[in-house]
């Protein structure tokens, strides 16, 4: 997966060794949060945060240098969010490559959501190379509060 | 929509500090040359282009991008990755005219031009027939 930018230390080894430590204390002290208390590997990408709130699921990903026209979007099935796109190399024919760190290429995401969405009421937002894909949630399977009557 | 974003060569200018606790990343980023400019290519998603300083002093390209947080007041589900401000520093050799640097922001890209001096431009010398 090639992410937007380097992960801390740079050092492959270094940096997994310091990792499990971190998400070992993580777990043992439940830290949650944004960044880097809980974070998952991305198996794909573009690397994708979810959060949600009593209404919508929001998701997210950093997709920097794409147009809007060459992102496909698709939910699907209820509960599946698929991103797909391709992004374009500049091309300088002359020129020297210095560096390379940037990656082209097309790319297809499927993600599978925790809840079921209505798929008619889904939005796509993006700015500043951020894409934000809101999904309402299905109103059944939004979680009822269940009362409880005094005996 | 293109914004541009000219940089400063002043040097009274203060290196920023940071006033809040969060994470800095390193943009990736592409060093491309021609001969008459450096062209840099940087990912920094989530920057506007106000929160964009690039700035080239002592013959180093500074570029720190500040990203303001996204959803704070929703309940995070699942992550793979984190949102922090950029950072990245790049020497850059002498023959650059710091006068001419531009750069643009688009889509979340950063784009700086360096052009070069006369002096270090390529020349074709002509080979004269016997």
């Amino acid at each position: 997966m090639l992410a937007t930018r380097w992960q801390p230390f740079g050092l492959g080894e270094m940096w997994s060794e310091m990792n499990r430590l971190h998400e070992e204390m993580d777990r043992l002290f439940g830290r949650y949060g944004v960044g880097d208390g809980r974070r998952a590997v991305a198996p794909a990408y573009p690397a994708m945060n979810l959060w949600q709130d009593e209404d919508n699921l929001y998701c997210e990903a950093e997709l920097p240098g794409m147009e809007l026209a060459d992102l496909e979007i698709y939910a699907t099935g209820g509960n599946q969010l698929t991103i797909k796109g391709k992004r374009e190399a500049p091309s300088h024919e002359q020129g020297t490559w210095h560096r390379r760190e940037r990656g082209y290429g097309s790319f297809a995401r499927v993600l599978t959501l925790p809840q079921e969405v209505d798929a008619e009421r889904v939005e796509a937002k993006f700015c500043h190379g951020v894409l934000c894909v809101i999904l309402p949630k299905r109103e059944e399977s939004k979680p009822r509060r269940i009362e409880v009557k005094a005996g | 929509m293109t914004e541009m974003v000219k940089k400063d060569t002043g040097t009274d200018v203060a290196t920023v500090e940071r006033t809040r606790t969060g994470t800095t990343y390193v943009p990736r980023c592409d060093i491309v040359e021609t001969d008459d400019e450096l062209l840099l290519y940087g990912d920094l998603p989530g920057v506007k282009s106000e929160n964009l300083d690039v700035r080239f002093e002592n013959e180093r390209l500074i570029i720190h991008g500040k990203v303001e947080p996204r959803h704070e007041d929703r309940e995070f589900v699942y992550g793979e990755y984190g949102i922090g401000d950029y950072y990245r520093e790049f020497h850059i050799f002498e023959g650059v005219d710091a006068e001419k640097i531009s750069a643009d922001l688009k889509n979340g890209v950063l784009c700086v031009h360096l052009p070069k001096t006369e002096a270090v431009k390529p020349r074709r010398i002509e080979v004269k027939a016997d």
